[in-house]
Parts: C-alpha cells; structure tokens; sequence
C-alpha cells in the first residue's frame, strides 16, 4: 500500500484576483426592480379596480341628461320630468327626458326595473338585488355552515385515517369542480328533486327558477372551504389543550365542542366570514338556476335575481354601452366590490386580531 | 364565601357536595355526536356522487369525437366543442404564461427580499394585505375590470372594430366572378367604404397570384371561355369586406379576444399563484438560505440556485391548482366576452374566443333537454381536462419531490 | 400557604444530601397501595417503551420517577390515566390496577378512570378561557352542580393550589394572562378540582423559573397529604426534596425502587448510584 503524498507539504494552488462583482451587483439591482414591478402589479389591479369601477358608476348617475341636437346643451333628467318632452333652455328643441338616476334612490330603492315600460317608471333601488343576494347566501350559509363544521370537527378529531383518506380526497375534487356545473346540477337535479310530488305538502310550488335552488349549489360549493378553513383553525389548536381536558376525564364530545371549538373561534368566524364573502360573489350558478326577476322577497321558492345575476344579464344583453341599465352594471359591481372587500377584511382581522396566543 | 370556608379546609367539598348532586352519563351524547359526524360527513361524498353519477348519466349517450371536432351548430343533434376546446387551451396557456412567472416573481420579492427600512416594510405589508384582499374579490368585478382594461382600453385609442394600432393582418375586398370564383382586391385602410367593381383592378386569387380582371356591363356581355369567364366581373357592383390574419395578428384595443381573456384570468388567479408561491417557498429551511449567504451569494443568486429549485414542487401543486380554477372559470370571461357564437377555433392572439364553461353556460340556460344533454356532455369534456391537468401535477410533483434537509 | 411565596434554592453538591426540614424517613410501608403494576409492558408501534416494570405506588405518598431521558417514565406516567389512549400506536399489556379498578381493561371507563386519576403536564396548558372556568370545567363536565356549590369548589381548589391570594380579584380574566408558574398551579388546582385520588404529575417544573418551581415543590408536599402523587422528574434535587419514594428507571427496565432517602444515599445498583451522582444521564 502507498503511503498517501502529504498534501500539508505542497503550496495551496494560486488563485488569480477575485472576479469584479460589479456585474453581479448590477443583475441584483435589475432583478429586485424587475421583483419590485411584479410585486407592485397587484396594488395596480387594486387601482385600477377602484378607479374603474368608481368613474363609470358616476357615468351611471350622470345618465340622466340629454344632449341637445341642435345646440348642444346638455340638460339634466329629474324624477318629476322623466319621460316628458321638456323644451331645451338654450334653442326651445323639444328633448325627451331618459329616466333619473340619483345615488340617494340607488342606496335605498327596493325596486328594480331599468329596462322595461316608460322612462318614467324606470327604478333603480339596488336593494332588490341585494335582497335576492342575501337570500341565496343565507340559504347558502344555513347549509354549509353547519355542514362544515361538523364535517371539520370530524376531520380534525374523530376521523379514523382511513375515513379520512375517502373524504378529504373527495371534498377535494368537490373545491375542484368549476362553479358553473354545480349550476347545472342546482338546475337539472336539485330543482326537479325540489319539485317532487313526495315534497309538494311540505314545500309548496317551486318556481323553475328558484332561490332554494341556487342557494344549496351555493352551500355545496362552500362545502369544501368552509370545512378546510375550520380544520385548519382547529388544528392550530394545541394537543396541549386537548390532553389538559383528557386529563380531566373529558370525552371527546367534550373536548372538540367544550374545549376546542371555542379555542378555535376566531378562526372558525373568520372562515364563515369568507366563506359568506364567497357566496355573496358566486355567479354562474344563481345566473343559471336563481332566475332574473329582481324583487324584495323572502320566499326561497320564488324566481329572484343577485347582484351577479344582473351583472351577467347586461353582459349577455344587446343593450347599448351608454344606455343608463348597461351603466348600472358598474354601479351594481361596486357595491359587491365593497360588500366583499369589508367581509375579507373583517375576515382577516378577526383572525388576527383575536387569535389566542398560546406559550 | 371565605367565611364559609376556612382556608385550612382538608375536606374535598365534592364529598359533600356530591351527595346533593348528580353525576352526568355523558358516554350516550358523546357515542350520538360520533355517529352524527359521521353521516354529516359522508354527506359531502354522497352529493360528490349524485352530482358526477348525474351529470354522467346524462351526458354520457352524446359523448364521441364528433362531439369533440365539431362546432356548436344550433342543431343539437350535430353539436360539438370543438372551438370552445380549443379556446380553453388558448386562454389557459396565455394566461399561464403570464400569471405564473409574474405570481412566482411577486412571491419571490415578499419573502426573499425582506425589507430593510421602515418604508419598505410598510411597503411590503400593503402588498400583502392587498394580495389577500384581491382573493377575495369575486371574479365577476374581475370581468368587469377586464371588459373596459382590456377588451376597450376604457375607449381611450379606439375600438375594437376601428382599432388605433393594427399589425399582422390585411384586408381585401371581394369580388364573387361569374365563373364562381373569389376575386379579392388588396385595401389599405379597413375603414374605405367598399370598392365598387371598376376596370383596372389590382386583383389576386386567393392565393395571392395577380390576375388580370375582364369587366363587362352585364352579363350578357360575359366571355364565354370558361378560363376567362371566372375572372370576369360585372361593373358597378359592391365587393365584400374580409381580412386575412396571421398568427402574430395583434391590435389595440384587444377586443373580446384570447389574449383579453387571458389577462383577465391573469389578474383572478395571480392572488392564488402569489400565495401558494409563497407558502413553498415558506416551506424551504432557512438554514439552506443560510447556507448560501454564508460562501458570499447575493439574495438573487441564494434564490436562483437554492430557494426556487427546493421550492418548485410546492409551486407546481399551487400553480396547477390555480390553472384549474382558470380553467372553469365562467363568469368574468362570460362578463367580458358575452356569449357569442364562434364557430372557429382561434388562430391569433386577438381573435374571438369562446371557453369550455362559456359553452356549457350557453347550452344549460336553454329550456330544451338535448341542450341540457349536450350541457353535460361538455362538464364531463371539461371534468376529463381536469383530471388530467391535475394528474399530470401529482405526477411532476413525485418527480421532482426530494428531501430538503 | 402564602407565607412562604419565596423560597432560596441552595446550591447543592453533585451528590445529593437529602434537605433536613423535612421528615422524610417514613418508608410509606403502612400506606395501602394505591396503584400496583405488575409484568408491564408498553409499545409505541414496534418500538417496545417499556419491559415487565413491577411497581407498587403507596397511597398518600409523592412517588417520582427518575431516569435520563427516553427511558420510558413518561410513558408509564401517561398510561397510568390511558392518556395514551389518543396516541396512533401506543399500546401496553400486563397488570396495571387502581384500587380495585383494572386500568388497562377495555371495559374500563376511561372517563370515569380519569377523574380517579388527574393529570398535570410538562408545559402549563389552561385553556383559553376564564380563571374561574378553567377550574370550574372538570366539575362542570362530571357533575349537574349549583352554581353557589360551584364558586365553593373553585374557592377550595383555588386554595389548595396555592393560587387563591394571587387570583381571587380576577377570577374572570382570561388564564392566559397568568404568569408561567401560576399557569402551573392553575393547572393544579383544575386537576384537583374534580376531587381525584391520584394526581400524577409529568415534569410539572421543567418549563418553568426558579421561583415558581419552588412553590410548586412546597405544594406537591402540602397535597400529599389527600393524594397520592406520582411525580416524573428530571431534576434529582427536586425528586429528593419532595418525593418520599424514588423509582429508577433505565432504557424501559425499571432499575431500582424504594425509599427516597435509601435510593439516593445507599442504592443498590451500580446504574442507580452513576445516575444520582450525575455520572450520566
């Protein structure tokens, strides 16, 4: 065997003088600026959400007033003089006054009818719209919340390993599924079940469109959010916690709905809040399932129409760009946009605000 | 209550107490909610399985390639997917190739570049708080942002039909000969009112040899060889206005067209990207990181060679997540777009467009069944698309998963 | 009990000289046997924790188990309440007996078992609610009580942790907001709240300072006038000031077993007497 050459005896190899790095100094400042633009996108899209939205709702309760053909002037439309020929102040043209819109009947109108009938009896009282959005989320909320909960508190502290391995994979493929085939399926499966003879005594006549409907689609689609959002808050619970109660000769009812769940709270709240905020967004399935009849009701069997609902029937419909209705699209998707902005946030807050702080 | 109670009491007062109270069973409530949570939980599965047992019965009997190649005729019996097939794969792969770089860029910069002072960590805290507000944003506001961002620019350079900058496309007028042939005369700008026929045409066929153009006062005054009679033109009447377009045809404003539904889609799924980008590369051990700073590398350089590689599996799961919800997304392109009938695939960038769930939408809000059939038909094509999508991503994901420390 | 809120910890030398205040010298052999394990054995999936551990726990007597670390003292701690119950994997065989109940036995109660048998654990854990219904949740669960009972029994178990001075004006913040140390007597006063014949304890003073540590020392001796304690400990000093018996335990095997003042002074393993000089371990 050769007795290894002593490596300590040899000169260490020469090195050359280190490479500039002026270069690499220059490619991380180009590389964090092309980052920094990157990043700053979002706060564009935010702008530029806010900006959009905002300047053509104000198109929108600027809409009543004419242009005079002759002179050019422009004359504003009021309540009292909608759907009257007015002469024009300037040069005495005869104008037809289009229908009013102010931001006051807007916030508080409970009646919605910007497209048929005389200019006159045009409403825009945006609160039909909500009504029937509030009514498909409640209707929603009433079957994914508990629905969540329960199959979360099953998730985090019952489920055997191999229960879970059927159920955490379909919940899954349930969040994967696009929103607009749970509105076929509230359409062509839960309407006609709703509609069943065997019901008919209990519920009473469903509409073929129908806020029910829409709003148990709705509910399956939050499903899965609601119970992933809640496992995840139960799970940031400590086992600490758990074992304390065990300790003390809890069982497991008592440890997940005495001990856990109200360890969790904030976390629970804060994803019904945005599992709401959702719901309060959802479109494709109350657009094919919930009808377009905007209306203040609170029968869950009758037709109605969203926010979203009415926004996709502009979209749809061969009304022109300028028209006042088509205009009332911006204003309709700036207060969803608001709606669901302070439900996120309230959201998020809640969860960060009032999280327990644990040793 | 102290004086009821000396401090030096040995006695458990339960021993006392007990005698007035009575102890709860509590074996029955807890063996009643075990088996509560169960049914309740096996709901979800059961509606999983109504639905997709649903929507396969009902579409299953119109399911071929036919249904696949062809184009929605308003026959249903002759309906197809084709071009709205095509339109989900030219959407989705735009906007992927805009949303993932830029969402994993974004990711990058918020928690590999930690801020230094005190603007920059506000800064940073903004951006973050405003990405997890943007997820919350329904997609309809997305669609609406999109219809006057990018399908009219807010109608501040033009229209779409008047575009204010155009490249990779001409427009012709056409001629119909009286051999029944196509004679198409070059126009230089789109919004000339129509070429009347006139003699000295500069004319092409269609495949863009020049021809000479015979034009006669009437027909009778027609050739009558049959190679002179298909370039033969009657005078004085209107031409047709078409374009041909190459695949770099490109304008602005974008129209109802792939690229504008690209962006928009960009804009809804890029808070998905950024955050499952940013939990990977959360997920990564800072002593890599250290690692790397600690022989000299620049942030740029510890991310380029340690952090993105250990991250990317994590990215993949995200960004494949994200690309589906990109894929049965209906609601801002229908917003943008509206549902329009395309009969074509598209061929460019700026042409028209129509998506898979667009198509479904379309079919399922008509009354009659066999356009609920063809509905269903279409949710189990895009349910097929995926499956694969996103086995395709459990797949990479095994791949390239290794152990990070 | 509040007189004594600060105790000084003297320095003591590496072999342990037991503290002179306290009477420590009655063996426990007139106590009935609170506990009895006899051809123990304890699993963790493959992994054996612990092998035919023969063990007999007096009654109204502080017990600790002492041993390095893994040598399976918790393990036996935690089974003795089937806290390991909940743990994937752990299962255990042999005689485990509580008085005339068959610990280990399916037909066994465990809630019932559990509240013969509290627990205090490593790390403070109340919950994150009042200080009065961390206590008041045990009695809450086991028993319909009268509210006027109730504040009694919060009352009492308060004073015998040694918490009810520092506590009793704010008996309805949240416990979190508790220092580390009274978190711990809380936790206490929470286990013996539902009146338990044993109260086993698992390095209740590893998380916490100095102070605190020696104020639950004084109240594990003044409890073990009711209860019977069983203590796990990694501290020798603190098993030889306050525990009348030591059992030894060694990579699952238990090594040694008898009085406190015979184990530290005169043990009769070799093992035994390098892990009370502090040789290893």
């Amino acid at each position: 065997m050769a007795t290894p050459e002593p490596i300590f005896d040899k000169p260490l190899p020469t090195t050359g003088p280190f490479r500039s790095l002026r270069g690499t100094y220059v490619r991380e400042s180009v590389v964090k600026s092309l980052l920094v633009l990157c990043a700053s996108l979002s706060i564009f899209t935010t702008l530029a959400i806010v900006v959009v939205l905002f300047i053509e709702a104000a198109q929108f309760f600027r809409a009543g007033k004419v242009t005079c053909p002759q002179c050019a002037q422009v004359t504003f439309s009021s309540d009292e003089i909608a759907g009257q020929e007015i002469p024009c102040r300037h040069c005495g043209q005869a104008l037809k006054m289009p229908a009013h819109v102010s931001l006051w009947g807007f916030l508080t109108g409970t009646e919605w009818n910007p497209l048929i009938g005389k200019e006159q009896d045009k409403r825009f009282g945006v609160w039909a719209l909500i009504s029937g959005t509030l009514m498909v989320s409640l209707v929603a909320m009433a079957f994914a919340l508990p629905l969540g909960l329960i199959t979360a508190i099953y998730l985090s502290e019952y489920a055997h390993p191999r229960t879970r391995m059927i159920l955490k994979p379909s919940l899954e493929v349930l969040a994967g599924i696009p929103t607009v085939v749970f509105g076929f399926f509230a359409l062509t499966v839960i309407t006609p079940a709703l509609q069943l003879p065997a019901l008919r005594w209990l519920l009473g006549e469903f509409n073929t469109y129908n806020a029910l409907s829409a709003g148990i689609a709705v509910g399956i689609l939050c499903l899965p959010i609601v119970s992933s959002l809640v496992e995840d808050a139960l799970q940031a619970v400590p086992r600490s916690l758990r074992e304390g109660a065990y300790g003390l000769g809890a069982t497991k009812f008592d440890v997940s709905i005495k001990v856990v769940v109200p360890a969790a709270l904030s976390g629970i709240i804060s994803a019904f809040l945005l599992a709401v905020s959702r719901t309060v967004g959802e479109t494709m399935i109350v657009a094919l399932a919930a009808g377009s009849r905007p209306h203040l009701t609170l029968d869950p069997r009758d037709d109605t129409q969203t926010m979203t609902g009415w926004m996709v029937q502009m979209a749809l419909g061969d009304v022109s760009n300028f028209d006042v209705a088509y205009l009332s699209m911006y204003a309709v998707a700036a207060v969803l946009f608001i709606m669901t902005l302070a439900l996120t946030y309230v959201g998020n807050v809640v969860r960060w605000r009032f999280r327990e702080v644990y040793q | 209550m102290s004086a009821l109670m000396p401090a030096d009491q040995r006695q458990h007062p339960l021993l006392e107490i007990a005698r007035r109270t009575r102890v709860r069973d509590r074996r029955w409530t807890d063996a009643a909610f075990r088996w509560f949570c169960i049914a309740t939980a096996l709901c979800s599965v059961l509606i999983l399985a109504v639905l997709l047992a649903s929507i396969f019965v009902q579409g299953y009997g119109r399911l071929s390639w036919h249904f696949l190649q062809h184009y929605p005729e308003p026959d249903p019996r002759w309906a197809g997917i084709g071009p709205a097939l095509w339109g989900t794969v030219w959407v989705c792969c735009v906007c992927g190739l805009f949303a993932l770089p830029i969402g994993v860029a974004t990711a990058v910069f918020l928690e590999e570049f930690p801020p230094q002072r005190w603007w920059t960590r506000r800064l940073h805290n903004f951006i973050q708080l405003n990405i997890s507000n943007l997820a919350g944003v329904p997609s309809v506001v997305y669609g609406i942002l999109g219809l006057t961002l990018f399908v009219s620019m807010a109608h501040l350079a033009g229209t779409p039909q008047q575009p204010f900058w155009e490249i990779g496309v001409r427009y012709y007028d056409q001629f119909w000969s009286l051999g029944d042939r196509a004679v198409l005369v070059p126009v230089s700008d789109p919004q000339a009112p129509p070429t009347l026929a006139h003699a000295g045409l500069h004319a092409q066929n269609f495949d863009g040899q020049r021809i000479d153009v015979t034009v006669v006062k009437s027909r009778r005054d027609a050739p009558q060889a049959p190679d002179q009679l298909q370039y033969t033109l009657i005078e004085g009447r209107p031409a047709g206005r078409i374009s041909k377009s190459s695949w770099y045809h490109m304008r602005i404003p974008l129209g109802r067209s792939v690229l504008a539904a690209a962006l928009t889609l960009m804009l809804v799924i890029l808070p998905i990207v950024i955050i499952a980008s940013q939990e990977a590369l959360r997920s990564v051990p800072s002593s890599l990181r250290e690692a790397g700073l600690g022989i000299g590398a620049t942030p740029w350089q510890v991310v380029r060679t340690v952090t993105l590689p250990a991250a990317i599996p994590g990215m993949m799961t995200g960004s494949i997540l994200a690309m589906s919800r990109a894929i049965g997304e209906a609601a801002p392109i229908l917003i943008m777009a509206g549902a329009v009938f395309i009969s074509t695939s598209p061929g460019s960038l700026v042409d028209e467009v129509t998506v898979m769930p667009l198509q479904i939408y379309d079919w399922a809000s008509r009354p009659q069944v066999e356009f609920h059939q063809l509905a269903a038909t279409g949710i189990l094509v895009l349910l097929a698309v995926l499956l694969v999508f996103n086995s395709l991503a459990v797949f990479i994901r095994q791949r390239t998963q290794k152990p990070l420390s | 009990m509040s007189a004594m809120s600060t105790v000084e910890i003297k320095h003591l030398p590496s072999i342990v000289s037991l503290p002179q205040h306290r009477d420590l010298d009655q063996e426990g052999s007139t106590n009935k046997t609170a506990l009895r394990l006899a051809d123990f054995n304890a699993w963790y999936g493959a992994y054996q924790a612990l092998h035919n551990v023969h063990l007999l726990i007096p009654e109204k007597q502080v017990t600790s188990l002492i041993g390095p670390s893994g040598c399976g003292k918790s393990t036996l701690l935690r089974w003795m309440n089937r806290m390991n119950d909940i743990v994937p994997g752990a299962r255990a065989m042999g005689q485990l007996q509580l008085l005339d109940v068959d610990v280990l036995a399916k037909s066994t109660d465990v809630v019932a078992l559990r509240r013969r048998i509290g627990i205090v654990f490593q790390k403070p854990n109340p919950f994150p609610k009042s200080i009065y219904d961390n206590v008041a949740f045990g009695p809450r669960l086991h028993f319909k009580i009268k509210p006027a009972d109730l504040d009694q029994l919060v009352e009492w178990s308060l004073r015998k942790a040694a918490l009810w001075d520092e506590v009793k004006n704010r008996l309805h913040e949240s416990a979190l907001s508790l220092s580390g140390g009274q978190q711990q007597r809380l936790c206490i006063a929470r286990a013996i709240a539902v009146g338990p014949d044993v109260l086993l304890m698992d390095e209740p003073c590893s998380a916490l300072d100095p102070g605190s540590t020696a104020r639950i020392e004084d109240l594990i001796f003044e409890l073990k006038e009711q209860y019977t304690i069983v203590i796990v400990t990694h501290n020798m000093q603190q098993a030889a000031r306050c525990s009348n018996r030591t059992a030894f335990f060694f990579e699952g095997r238990l090594i040694e077993e008898g009085s406190t003042k015979q184990v530290f002074t005169t043990p009769r393993e070799k093992k035994t007497e390098d892990y009370v000089t502090g040789k290893f371990g």
